[in-house]
């Protein structure tokens, strides 16, 4: 199962900020199960594409070497709700980038119109919790991943 | 910047932070004790004083939750680490920890005034 939830990058611009569609469709399996016949993306999974959008450019601010995970939701405030047929944008912007973590700011957009403000912290988990120990292999950017990001790439050519 | 004023901006932040009410943020509340703050928190903490106070907080100056394995030996502190504790913590009472000498205490007791002095220091240095 891929657990993804943005469907391309539209801008990224390395260490400050990215913004990433999501086209959503009546075929997705989850928009009948919260609500059946009335089809809305749950917000955790708003926040989900969020998290995902603002972890890659964290990630790739350090080259994908750390294991970048959510830490904190610090705001999630929710203004719209989704439906299929909607184009959700979502837009991450650095905050503040350390050693130790990132913290982010989300505006997620569907046209003109605010879906949501969501606020993220990512810990770069092998520089923090003291103490604990972590698999070597890096599991939240794994080879897979960097592949697929590869023909993620903004502008990528579709010509056949 | 006064005490006072570094002290009221410090309550706003962990208001936010820990979603605490304001009258919780005592001086002398405990981050972990009384706050509730997990080790996460720690991080967001200093990310949110950076902003406010607009100053760079180097990774383990403020929070004793990574020391220098230099001030360490088998969990317990040693002559130049417990100098180094009353240094970053002048206001609280390290008699539990004097005698104890266990580095996990040290979490324990960090408080609120203890961030409102690291950061007079570091506004006094910077100004």
């Amino acid at each position: 199962m891929r657990w993804i939830w943005i469907d391309k990058f539209t801008e990224f611009t390395p260490r400050t900020s990215a913004s990433a569609v999501k086209n959503v469709t009546l075929a997705e399996e989850h928009l009948h199960d919260l609500y059946p016949a009335f089809p809305i993306v749950p917000h955790s999974l708003i926040v989900e594409g969020m998290a995902q959008t603002a972890g890659i450019l964290v990630g790739e601010a350090r080259n994908f070497e750390e294991k970048v995970i959510l830490a904190k939701v610090g705001r999630a405030t929710f203004h719209r709700l989704v439906r299929p047929g909607d184009t959700i944008v979502f837009q991450a912007t650095i905050d503040q980038l350390s050693e130790a973590g990132a913290s982010v700011s989300g505006v997620v957009k569907a046209g003109d119109e605010l879906v949501a403000e969501i606020d993220l912290m990512f810990s770069h988990i092998d520089q923090n919790m003291a103490g604990l120990e972590f698999p070597e292999h890096n599991f939240v950017f794994t080879e897979q991943f960097t592949e697929l990001l590869k023909t993620y790439r903004t502008g990528a050519s579709v010509a056949l | 910047m006064s005490r006072d004023e570094i002290y009221k901006k410090v309550q706003g932040v962990l208001v936010d932070a820990l979603g605490v009410d304001e009258d919780e943020v005592t001086p002398t509340a405990t981050l972990r004790g009384d706050l509730g703050a997990e080790s996460i928190d720690f991080l967001d903490i200093v990310f949110r004083l950076e902003k406010a106070f607009g100053i760079k907080i180097p990774r383990g100056e403020l929070f004793p939750e990574q020391m220098d394995p230099a001030f360490v030996q088998d969990g317990k502190l040693n002559d130049a680490g417990l100098a180094e504790v009353r240094r970053r913590m002048p206001e609280t009472n390290l008699a539990e920890l004097e005698r104890t000498r266990d580095v996990n205490l040290i979490a324990n007791l960090f408080s609120v005034q203890d961030i409102v002095s690291y950061l007079e220091k570091k506004m006094t240095a910077a100004a």
